[in-house]
This record gives structure tokens, sequence and C-alpha cells, in this order.
């Protein structure tokens, strides 16, 4: 069990998230979306939809934006904020991939 | 901005159609080109049919601004306003100015428009005579009717009533002087012309037709006083509006050498003879016509910017147009085809008191042209049926009373006119009429997708949109906004569904990349929109071939389960023909109480529904039902969902076939078929229908001597009953025309629509021909058994044991 500091906590392996998918990482204060977008990075944001808390984890990937599956809001990957018309904005995570894995940084948000 | 690798274009005019193949170009490839546009009105661009309503005072010229001076500046284009170009050097590839100046270009756009028509008589420079065109025009008119009485309008045209209106309204006697018997002969036809004129001149405008200007007559000081007519009679003016038609301004490439005939000749890619200028809008000619609407110039510039944007597989190839007289007060639509004659079918409700008048043109069961007076709330309905060719035969009847009248057969879309503006319009964004109205007004939007852009109305499940769009046509006037006949898939390509099906099969095009890549997507990979689309048409083309993309569906088809509120799932089993057995109940007990089901609910398709499993039990609970013999029921999927059946002559004193039975059969048949939406069956043991049977997408009534088999029913938002397509005898004929339907809509609806507005929207008769053809229903039949090879795999067996993994978090940091 890894215990939550600043530290880079490794959580996957590139190899389980393909492109254009989501996982969910648990975590002691609520889940958190890891995402392999379309431009080959991994982006990390809040589980949560900003419009009524939908699992964005669950949404289909494009290019850097994932469309959450309830009402179909587009979150920008890389700032965590939705799309005009929509207001609203999640968490987002740093994340780094090193020797073919993914490691996330809790406190870095 | 000038960049070195940076083409230079230039555009001449900086009017309606200019400008908006520059937005298209933006929108396209905003890098490609350094842009500079050469407009002679000193403003920025506006938006010109909207001065009819500046003149009558129902609207500002703030108002009709599109684009400021500033827009220019925050895209990087160089604005030359104020300025009129006077030729075309095309040896050294410059555009010289009226000062001098000259503007070197690599690719040069000439979008002049057109000016008004001034009649050759003497007297036709006198100062108070103009035409009716732009700002200057307005303020011109709006300064007369400070100062003067009287006015003459030459030519009773679209343009010229909307200017009678308008000086009328600011207080001046205003008399048209029109050279034909009928107002507006070019839209509308004899009938609906002389109920326009009966209700101006109750409203005060004076009418003189038809009747020949011979000459305008002026005053000491060089202003007009009077228009004469060919039979003498002067009419006192001090202002004469020319609307006697328009000209397109070519001069500027005719004496560049440009060939032009009527305006400047133009190829479908919009391209003048030299290939390096193009030119689009009023003053272009195209398969000898010149069009003089917004809506097909707005084509035009979409055709003309995918071509310069570097995509050119666009082409453009001539418009279906519609026109309504902006006169408050007056509903006037017409649209095609609209005089009828030449074997053409008339269709006519003429009351005469009540002011209404409506022609419809029906040829070859399709109708190609509509004339509308006093009641125009069908007009965007007419126009849609006329552009897309739709097969009228079934509606024929209750056509001419409109949508609303369609009753049961379910084309009733309720017209938005009547809706107060906090009416609620896209449920899923929560969005009302009036925010809508607001937006289009405000933010100038003329389309679908700007509208789904900024209000997000019908930009979730859709289901909206056909109100949005009557909201749109409605403040714009329903002209000149109409959409393209077919809309874009989404907003990363132009192409239409049926195009895209049509080069997957024409171009062997197997996975989702090849379809982006060889249709030029304008995304990097789609968006939710058109990823879930393309998967499908691909496996619907590709049976056994194409690899299903999971991360291409939504989530309920990809955890094959209905994802809740909470995050949480739904599990429900199959159940073939609503028949169980006590070892698959107990089986299912024993999981909804293993897992924690928070609620057992018998549904509507007679089957059992387990809320509230959480994501990382979901392939447990299958493996579990999975052992008793249960399947996914795909309650969750645009897949076969139910046959609901009765329990037919087995059990029932009135039944006449054993529905049951039958139902099992059909759901055997069809299960695991993935369809463009969901698809329910149902089978009911005699007419007393208690399976109802008559609102599935399928549906078969027995009877005594057979089954009744229906079609296109909806128990959704809007009910609808289906469509009776055949009586067969024997329940393998029930089974190869259910087959048989299924791939037809399979391979021919869009993605994401059902039965019901697919049959609506290809026709009944299309659907019954395709079927009743006994060869072409057995191949259907055959493709529908080719591809279900393939389907019928159970996705929980599947899904439980190659994908167990990602239903579970990937890290717990706990
Ligand atoms: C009062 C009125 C009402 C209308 N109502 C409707 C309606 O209800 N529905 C509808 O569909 N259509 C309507 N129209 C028609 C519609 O406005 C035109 O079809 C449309 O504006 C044509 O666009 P365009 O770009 O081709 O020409 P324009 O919009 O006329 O743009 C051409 C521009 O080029 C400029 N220009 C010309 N020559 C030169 C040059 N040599 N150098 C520099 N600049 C030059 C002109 O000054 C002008 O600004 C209406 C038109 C008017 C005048
Ligand atoms: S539909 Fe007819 S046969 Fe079936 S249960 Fe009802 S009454 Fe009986
Ligand atoms: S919860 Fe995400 S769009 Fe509504």
């Amino acid at each position: 069990m890894t215990t939550v500091t600043d530290e880079w906590v490794k959580v996957a392996e590139v190899a389980d998230i393909p492109p254009l998918s989501g996982r969910v990482v648990r975590t002691k204060s609520g889940d958190i979306a890891l995402f392999h977008a379309g431009d080959g990075n991994f982006y990390a944001i809040d589980n949560r939809c900003p419009h009524k808390g939908g699992p964005l984890s669950e949404g289909i990937v494009h290019d850097c934006h994932v469309t959450c599956p309830l009402h179909n809001w587009v979150l920008n990957l890389k700032t965590g904020e939705a799309e005009a018309p929509d207001e609203g904005k999640v968490a987002t995570y740093e994340v780094k991939v090193k020797d073919g894995a993914v490691y996330l940084k809790l406190g870095g948000a | 901005m000038n960049s070195r690798e940076q083409e230079r274009l230039v555009v001449i005019g900086n009017g309606m159609a200019g400008v908006r193949t520059v937005e298209e170009i933006l929108k396209l490839d905003p890098a490609r080109y350094a842009i500079t546009v050469i407009g002679e009105e000193p403003y920025g661009n506006y938006n010109r049919i909207l001065l009819s309503p500046v003149l009558a005072g129902e609207s500002t010229l703030d108002d009709i601004m599109l684009n400021p001076p500033e827009w220019y500046a925050e895209n990087g284009i160089e604005l030359i306003s104020g300025v009129r170009a006077t030729a075309i050097d095309r040896a050294r590839r410059e555009v010289v100015l009226a000062d001098e100046r000259r503007v070197p270009y690599d690719r040069l756009i000439i979008a002049t428009g057109s000016r008004p028509f001034i009649l050759p008589v003497p007297g036709n420079d006198l100062e108070g005579v103009i035409g009716f065109r732009d700002i200057a025009d307005v303020e011109t008119m709006l300064q007369a009717a400070k100062n003067h009485r009287h006015a003459v309008v030459i030519g009773g045209g679209l343009l010229g009533l909307e200017a009678a209106n308008g000086l009328m309204k600011n207080g001046m006697e205003v008399t048209v002087v029109h050279l034909m018997d009928t107002l507006m002969e070019r839209q509308l036809d004899a009938e609906a012309g002389a109920m326009l004129r009966r209700s101006l001149e109750e409203r005060g405008m004076k009418f003189v037709m038809p009747a020949k200007t011979t000459e305008i007559l002026g005053d000491e000081n060089g202003r007009v006083r009077a228009v004469k007519l060919e039979d003498g009679t002067e009419i006192p003016a001090e202002l004469v509006v020319m609307t006697a038609g328009i000209v397109p301004n070519k001069e500027i490439a005719e004496e560049a050498g440009l060939y032009c005939e009527r305006g400047i000749v133009v190829n479908d890619y919009l391209m003048t003879y030299d290939p390096r200028i193009y030119a689009v809008g009023e003053c272009v000619q195209h398969r000898g016509v010149c069009y003089g609407l917004v809506a097909p110039l707005y084509e035009q510039a979409r055709v003309l910017a995918n071509h310069l944007a570097g995509r050119g597989w666009m082409t453009y190839e001539g418009s279906v147009t519609s026109t309504k007289l902006k006169v408050t007060g007056i509903d006037l639509f017409s649209a095609g085809n609209f005089l009828g004659g030449n074997g053409a079918d008339e269709l006519i409700l003429k009351d005469e008191k009540g002011g209404v008048y409506k022609k419809l043109v029906i040829e070859d069961n399709r109708l190609t042209g509509a004339v509308l007076y006093g009641d125009t709330v069908d007009g965007t309905w007419y126009f849609q049926l006329i552009r897309e060719g739709s097969d009228i035969s079934d509606i024929r009847g209750r056509l001419l009373f409109g949508q609303a009248h369609l009753g049961d057969a379910g084309h009733a879309e309720d017209s938005v006119a009547h809706l107060p503006d906090d009416a609620e319009i896209c449920g899923c964004n929560g969005v009302s009429k009036g925010e809508i109205i607001a937006a289009i007004k405000e933010q100038g939007l003329f389309t679908l997708e700007d509208v789904r852009k900024v209000t997000k109305a019908s930009a979730s499940c859709g289901s909206c949109t056909g109100l949005v769009e009557q909201i749109l046509a409605s403040v714009l006037g329903g002209d000149y906004s109409a959409a393209p006949s077919e809309k874009p898939l989404c907003g990363c390509t132009d192409y239409t569904h049926d195009q895209v099906r049509k080069a997957i099969l024409d171009n062997g095009l197997k996975s989702i990349p090849d379809v982006m890549k060889f249709l030029e997507w304008r995304t990097p990979n789609g968006c939710a929109t058109c990823r879930p689309a393309l998967n499908y048409y691909l496996l619907c083309a590709w049976p056994g071939e194409y690899e299903d993309d999971l991360r291409s569906r939504f989530i309920n088809e990809r955890a094959h389960g209905n994802i809740q509120k909470d995050g949480t799932y739904s599990v429900v089993p199959r159940m073939f023909g609503g028949v169980t057995t006590p070892e698959e109940l107990r089986a299912i007990a024993d999981a909804a109480e293993k897992y924690g089901a928070k609620e057992v609910k018998v549904t509507g398709g007679q089957r059992i529904d387990l809320f509230g499993i959480r994501k990382e039990d979901l392939p447990n609970i299958w493996r579990d039902l999975n052992k008793a013999g249960l399947i996914s029921g795909h309650a969750y999927g645009k897949a076969l969902r139910t046959v609901k059946t009765c329990v037919g002559a087995q059990w029932c004193r009135f039944g006449t076939q054993d529905s049951t039975g039958l139902g099992i059969k059909l759901e055997k048949l069809t299960w695991g078929s993935w369809m463009p939406h969901k698809f329910k069956m149902g089978v009911s043991g005699c007419p007393r229908n208690c399976a109802e049977a008559t609102i599935k997408d399928f549906g078969v009534v027995c009877v005594d001597s057979g089954y009744e088999l229906h079609v296109g029913g909806n128990g959704g938002i809007k009910v609808r009953v289906t469509d009776l397509i055949a009586k067969v005898k024997t329940e393998e004929e029930v089974l190869e025309w259910a087959g048989a339907f299924i791939q037809l809509y399979r391979e021919t609806a869009h993605y994401l629509e059902r039965t019901a507005p697919w049959i609506e929207r290809k026709g009944l008769s299309w659907v019954k021909e395709r079927l009743e053809d006994e060869k072409n229903r057995k191949a259907l039949f055959e493709r529908f058994r080719f591809s279900q090879q393939f389907a019928q795999v159970d996705p929980w067996a599947e899904m439980a044991e190659k994908h167990e993994d990602e239903f579970k978090p990937v890290a717990e940091l706990v």
C-alpha cells in the first residue's frame, strides 16, 4: 500500500491504459481519472464532472479532451476546464511517464 | 502576420459572401493565408438582409453589424475599407485600388455582390432617385422621409415591398409601380400575389400595375418631383426607389479578361477562368444561375473555403431557394418550383376570408414547390421535404394541413411558435426558448451548429434539434438561415452520414483512423459524436472483419450496463420473449443479494433489472449469471433490446397464434445485433394487442389468417404508432421480414436515428418496396444472418474473461 505524499507515486504501467482511454486511481480524498490522451501524453483530473458529478473516467477521450458520459460536457484534460458554453473546472494533477510507468503527484495540484 | 510560408489571399468586397468565406477558411485552417479584405463601404461587415427592418424602425444599425473592425484585427486580417478596387492586374497579380495603391495576391476572391438595376429612363440620375442596397441608401430614405411626403417604389418584388413598407412606417405616402400584373411574381403565383396586394392595400400602400415607367421628372433644383408612366400618368414623388432587379458587379472581372456572362462564370469549385481567381456571392454565375439570396451564397462560401483550405473535395452543385417577406404582420413563404405546370400536380387550399392560401406542387411523389400565404408555420417543414426529396405518397392526403396534423403517423412536431419564451426547449441542458432567441439575435448565429456551441441547446441527446431549427428559422426569417440540406455528421467533418457510409464501402475503409484520414477529419481523433457513429458504421459494413473499438463506445456499451446517476450500474439479463424459469430467478435473486443490488425491478420489456451494482463487481456478477445460462440483455445498448410478448393461444381464450413462442424465436434470431439506435419488438396474440406491439420498432399482431407486421413505432417522448407494412401467413415469413427490416434499418439509418424518424425520412413506401421485392428481402435477410454469426457472442462472458481488470481502479492509494 502506498502512502499519499507530495512525492511522485507510481500508479500504472503505460500498457494498462491504451491511447484514448481512461482509468480510475482511487485515493483517500476521492477518485482521480487518469487518461492516455490523443497527443500521447497522460493527464490526471478529478473524476467528478463539474456539472453533476459524472464519472469522467468513463467518457470518450478525443485529442486532449474527455466528454462526460452523463450530459456531454467536454473537459480539457490539460487545464481541467469545461469547454464553452459550459463553465466549470476540475482539479488537475501532475503526471509523468518514466521507464514505461505512469507516476502521479497528488500534492501538486 | 505576413510570414514567408503564408500565401496572400485577397478578397474584393467586404459583404456577406466574401466575409463568410473568410470565416469558413479561418475555421478550417487559420494559419494558411495572410488575408486582406478590400471593401468599398466604410464599415466592418454587416447583415444586409436586415436593412429592411432597420428602415422600418424595427432594428438599428448597431444590431445588424456582424463583424466590427476589431474582429479583423483580432484574426490578423488586414481590412482596407472605404476604398474601391478599380482593376485586377493579372500579369503582376495585383489588385489596384482607387487611391492607386496596389495589393499583391497569390489567390484572389471576387465577392463584389450586385447593385440595383437602375432603369434606363430620362431623369434616372436626379437627386432623390436611389436603389435599395446598402446603409447609405437606408440613410437617404430616412432623410427623405423627414423632409418629403411622396415616394414611388418601382418594382414590386421582395425588395420593393420591403422598401415600400419601411417608407410607409416612416410616414410617407407610397405608391408601388410594377411592370407585371402579379406582385413578387418570382416568388408567388397569381393567387397569393393578389392576396398579398389586398392586405398591403389595407395598410395604405398604393399600387399601379401593370405599368411601365417612361420618365422621371425633376424640379428646378434637380430633385425628382414625379414619375411618368407610359400612359402619361404622372405620380408625384420626392423620392424614387428603384427595386426592379439587381445587376451582378462583374465589371472588374470582365475588364481583367475573365469570362463573364450575366455574372462572373465559375465552376463547381467557384473558380473563374483564371485558376488563381475565385468568385463567390451575387456577382457569380454558376451553371447559368445568378443567386440573390443568402442561403445559396453561404453554401458557395463553404465550398470555396473548403477548396482554398486545401481540402478540395466539396463541390457546389446549385441550390434550391426559399423566400419569406420580411414585412411584419404578413406571413408569406415560397420555395422551389412554386408555379407548377408541366404535368406537376397541385394541392391547393384557399380560404379567402381567413386570408390563408397554400399551394403545394408535387412531381413524382415528391414535393417540389410551395407557396404559403397567411399561415407559414409549415414553411420550414415543406422546405425540408423539398430539399431532401422525401417521398410523400404516404402523407399526401394530409400534407396540406401541415405537420401538426399528421397525427398518428407521428410526423407531428408541435410548432414552437406558440410556446412562451420560458418554455424549456432542451431538457438535457435546461435551455429555454427565450435564451435561444436571445443568443441568435445577440450573437448573430446562423446555423444549428452555432446555436449548439453557444447555448448548448440540442447538443446532448439531440431530440430537440427540430425545435431548435424551428426557432432558428422563425427568428432569422426561415430563408437564408437554412442549413445545408443534409447536415454534416458532426463538427469534425463536412461530410454527411450518408456520404461517410458510402465512402467506407466504396473505398474499403476498415478502421476509424482510416476513415478520418481518408475524409480529412478536422480533429485528430474525432469527438464523442462521430467516434461511436463511425464505430457502428464500420461494424455494420464489415461484419466479422472490423474489430469493435471499445474506446469509441459510450460507457454503457463499454461496460455493458447502464450507468446510473450515482455512477453505479444496472444489470439486466436477457429473458427470451419474457419467459423465465425458477432456476433463472433463483440465480438472479442470489446475484442480487451477493452484490448488494439496491433495487430489483421488473422492466417494461418483461425482464428484471438489478440496480446499484458497483463497476468493479460487474465481471463477477456476470460470471455468476452466465453460470445459470443467463446472458446480457443489451439493456444499455444501441442494439436489439427486448421482444415483448403476450401469453397468446397457449393460455389466452382470445389468442389466435403462439405469440410467446414466436417472440422467443424472434429474439433468438436477432439478439446481439448492433443497431443505429435501440430496437424493440413485440408480439401480440390477437388484435387486443396486450403486448403493445404497435408502438414497437417491429411489431407482430397475430390474426386468424396469419400475422400482421407493423414497423416504426415508438413509445418514447413522442408516441408514434406503427405503420402496417405487410401481412404474412407463416412464422418463417415473420422471421424473414423481421431480419430484412432490421438489416435495411442497419444499413441506411443514421447513427442514433430511431426507426420512426428513419421511416419518415425515407418514406414508408421506400421501405415497403425494398421489403416486398422478394429477391431484395431475401438478400437483406441473408446479410443480416451473416452478420449475426459474429454478433451473437455474449458480451458478458467475453468481457468478464478478457477485460476484467479494466473494471477496477488502476491503483488504490488509500
Ligand atoms: C434590403 C435587402 C433585403 C434583403 N433581404 C434578403 C432576405 O430576406 N433573404 C435573403 O436571403 N437575402 C436578402 N437580401 C439579399 C442579400 O442581402 C444578398 O444576397 C447578399 O448580401 C449578397 O452577398 P454578397 O457578398 O454577394 O454581396 P454584398 O453583401 O452586396 O457584398 C458585396 C460588397 O462588395 C463591395 N464591393 C463591390 N464592388 C467593389 C469593389 N470594386 N471594390 C471594393 N468593394 C466592392 C460592396 O460595397 C459590398 O459591400 C436582401 C438584400 C437587400 C439589399
Ligand atoms: S393480445 Fe390477444 S391473445 Fe394476447 S393476451 Fe391479449 S387478448 Fe390474449
Ligand atoms: S455530470 Fe458531466 S455533463 Fe453532467
